[in-house]
């Protein structure tokens, strides 16, 4: 897309061509021969904003050039929101493999409900991103759900049909399919649109089941997905969309997958194990930082994986600390804190706990709407830091 | 009393409403009292200002999470609730606030449960889009999920032998949905008392029903299931379609499937500005040409059932009770904390419910 095209000032005496590329856009500045700017082409248009206000056409544009930004490398991190680490990510895997499709309700004209998929119509056309009518059922797709509430309609073939058939046929048939959608409690979105699923999905073997905290996280887990022969889920949630976190320069890269079965230690510690997975990571940090102040030391691990979970690190960091404590936004009986208290009992570092491991959950009733009834449904940093505090046997 | 005939008329054809499996159609013309039509102005205009009233009190962010209002579609509502006995059921989706104050809870109660108060009809654990009272079921949020629902309220009607019917209510969008048509195969093989209304109101969220269906001819989509299509934005229209299927429901004939042609002025819900995917103009026309609040109007000022001064004084009267309504509403005290774990299991003896860590136990006593 050409953001202006003056005629060359003089014919013949373009001289200069300056590509400029961020980890959104590619721009091509066309410098006549005093350096000003004569013509600037912008390939992917997201950021154009910020671009336009670097340059303007007709000035001198001999400063801005110099400046570290044109040199050709990427700034070493960029703060980037979950939202655009998302759709970033389809866009790249969009256009490594043509056998990539995106489907879904209002994933194409509309951008998306959430804006995930903004711009993806528009660039791969109506073959490659569909919009679904409301239907909640070679290729690789990847199908979006409005909410992972609305996939209980088409949990048979999530399970029956994706998660098993593989097995059932010998090995003959597997099925390469992304499930992604928003899951768990946004803000008053009322007991049927509130539902965490880490659980329920994770319950069943031959789907693999990933829930990302951060951008790098998104990124890199829903590549991953793509990239990953077998059915995979993608839990995300609405209310980390729009936050922005630090994208190093290896998460920039097209081929940045991140991992499954591997969670990652955000923040070090020596006293107490916190786990937990997407919106709750954020809260355990916070808890964390209160905690520090009183001279606690958390260490904080991102799941990022429901299945395979990684019991490894948990185990690890179980020898450190001798205490554990997991933080889930879903209900607590049968939960993914149940699975890690069940796997860890099972496990060699059972005898390195100095307390049983205690669970913070959603309160084990449907999800109600009234703001004050709603906070006490939701796991809180107040309730992290108090069950932090009893399994340290510190008084209240 | 007066009577005025008005020809029943469908948009798509601009004569007689469609049908589809019937020998019989509902009568062209139609009575309409005084009485009636002050009520049904009174009617339309109270939702019209609840729902506007229900846009600005989200703005503010007083009533949060997901909201879907109703203005344009009316009409509808109050055209089925004029044509149901007492012993009729009804039920419909997430679109609900209308549908809940016509079937009687007052406007008052409508906004508590919108800002989440003790006093909402839901004590203020609903929401938006869960709103029940006697013989309504909500207020579903899962789209087409209320189908299936409404034609089991249905057999009860017959089970029971009550003589009641059950209007099932859902939208173009939900009308290509699979459960939709599992419940149309058993509604008919059973003869259930169900009356299937489709609200046409053309977008299915973001999307229009010809890029949403292959068959846009929703009145037919019940195959074997006789339909009626029909103009959504007249009220006596929509009353007449309805008592016409609620009769043949009574009769035993099993169900029917009726299309209301209507449109909706605010977008999906307050998330969605509407103007995305349909012009401002296409909302202006329907607006100057087809409020169903200002054809009813028309009407009755033409006929001599009433003036514009008479009609101008009930718009007052409905602006003050909404207002207090709305006073109410942002005034009335949060649910209480105790409230938080009942209504879980219904005549349960009282049991512990467990909080967000083991040391937090609510009671459930109800």
């Amino acid at each position: 897309m050409i953001l202006r095209n003056l005629p060359p000032v003089q014919k013949g005496r373009v001289l200069y061509t300056a590509v400029y590329r961020t980890y959104y856009s590619t721009a091509v500045c066309t410098l006549s021969w005093d350096w000003t700017l004569v013509r600037l082409a912008v390939k992917d248009s997201v950021n154009m904003a910020a671009l336009r206000s670097l340059l303007s056409v007709g000035k001198n544009a001999v400063p801005v050039l110099l400046r570290r930004e044109f040199h050709g490398t990427t700034p070493a991190t960029l703060k980037v929101t979950v939202r655009d680490a998302l759709n970033r990510a389809l866009d790249e895997e969009l256009e490594r493999d043509e056998k990539v499709l995106l489907l879904g309700e209002e994933v194409a004209q509309f951008d998306g409900v959430y804006k995930v998929s903004r711009g993806l119509w528009k660039k791969y056309g109506d073959k490659r991103v569909v919009d679904t009518p409301i239907s909640e059922a070679g290729l690789r797709p990847i199908c979006e759900f409005m909410s992972f509430n609305f996939s209980m309609q088409a949990a048979d073939h999530i399970i029956n049909s994706g998660a098993k058939t593989y097995y059932m046929s010998g090995g003959m048939l597997p099925i390469p399919i992304v499930f992604r959608g928003i899951n768990g409690a946004s803000d008053g979105v009322a007991a049927q649109h509130s539902q965490c699923y880490a659980a329920w999905y994770g319950h069943c073997p031959g789907l693999k089941v990933v829930s990302p905290w951060s951008s790098e996280d998104a990124r890199g887990l829903l590549k991953a997905a793509v990239r990953d022969e077998n059915p995979v889920i993608v839990l995300e949630n609405e209310m980390l969309y729009g936050v922005g976190f630090e994208l190093s320069e290896e998460a920039q890269s097209k081929d940045f997958v991140v991992p499954f079965g591997k969670a990652k230690i955000e923040k070090q510690g020596s006293h107490i194990t916190l786990v937990s997975h997407s919106l709750m990571v954020g809260k355990c940090l916070e808890a964390a930082a209160v905690l520090a102040k009183e001279g606690i030391e958390c260490e904080v691990i991102n799941l990022r994986s429901i299945r395979p979970l990684d019991i490894a690190t948990i185990e690890q960091s179980v020898i450190k600390t001798n205490h554990l404590v997991t933080v889930e936004g879903g209900w607590p009986m049968f939960g993914v804190g149940a699975e890690i208290s069940a796997q860890i009992m099972e496990g060699p570092v059972f005898n390195h706990l100095d307390s049983p491991v205690y669970r913070v959950t959603g309160a084990d009733l449907p999800v109600p709407y009234a703001k004050n009834l709603e906070e006490c449904s939701l796991p809180q940093m107040k309730d992290i830091t108090f069950v932090v505090k009893k399994s340290l046997g510190i008084k209240l | 009393m007066l009577v005025i005939s008005t020809v029943l008329r469908s948009s798509a054809t601009k004569s007689k409403c469609d049908g589809f499996l019937l020998e019989t159609l509902p009568p062209t013309t139609a009575v309409l009292t005084r009485e009636q039509g002050l009520s049904y102005y009174k009617t339309m205009q109270t939702i019209r200002r609840m729902e506007l009233k229900a846009d600005q009190l989200y703005k503010q962010k007083i009533i949060r999470g997901f909201c879907h209002l109703y203005d344009g579609q009316e009409a509808c509502c109050v055209g089925i609730e004029a044509a149901l006995k007492h012993e009729d059921h009804l039920i419909t989706s997430y679109r609900d606030h209308a549908f809940t104050f016509t079937r009687g809870v007052p406007v008052k109660h409508v906004l508590a449960e919108l800002t989440g108060r003790r006093s909402g009809c839901a004590k203020g654990k609903g929401g938006s889009m869960h709103m029940y009272t006697r013989n309504f079921y909500g207020g579903n949020g899962i789209v087409g999920a209320q189908i299936p629902l409404g034609a089991g309220v249905a057999w009860a009607c017959k089970y029971n032998g009550t003589g009641g019917v059950c209007v099932a209510m859902h939208g173009d969008g939900a009308a290509n949905q699979g459960q939709i048509f599992e419940t149309y195969n058993m509604a008919a093989l059973w003869k259930l008392p169900c009356v299937f209304i489709c609200e046409n109101n053309r977008y299915g969220m973001g999307t229009s029903v010809e890029r949403a269906a292959a068959s846009t001819d929703y009145y037919k989509r019940g195959e074997f299931i006789p339909g009626l299509r029909l103009d959504g934005m007249d009220v006596l229209c929509v009353r007449e379609a309805t008592k016409f299927a609620a009769e043949y429901c009574r009769a035993g004939k099993g169900p029917i499937l009726l299309e209301l042609q209507t449109y909706r002025f605010h977008g999906h819900s307050m998330s969605d500005p509407g103007v995305s995917y349909r012009t401002r103009e296409e909302i202006q026309e329907v607006k100057s040409k087809s409020d169903p609040i200002t054809l009813l109007k028309d009407k009755m000022v033409n006929k001599n059932l009433s003036s514009a001064e008479e009609l101008k004084e009930i718009d007052v009267a409905v602006k003050k009770l909404i207002e207090e309504a709305a006073q109410f509403a942002t005034t009335d005290a949060e649910p209480p904390l105790e409230d938080l774990a009942n209504h879980i299991y219904y005549k349960e003896p009282p049991f512990e419910v467990r909080g967000c860590h083991p040391w937090i136990k609510y009671k459930s006593v109800c």
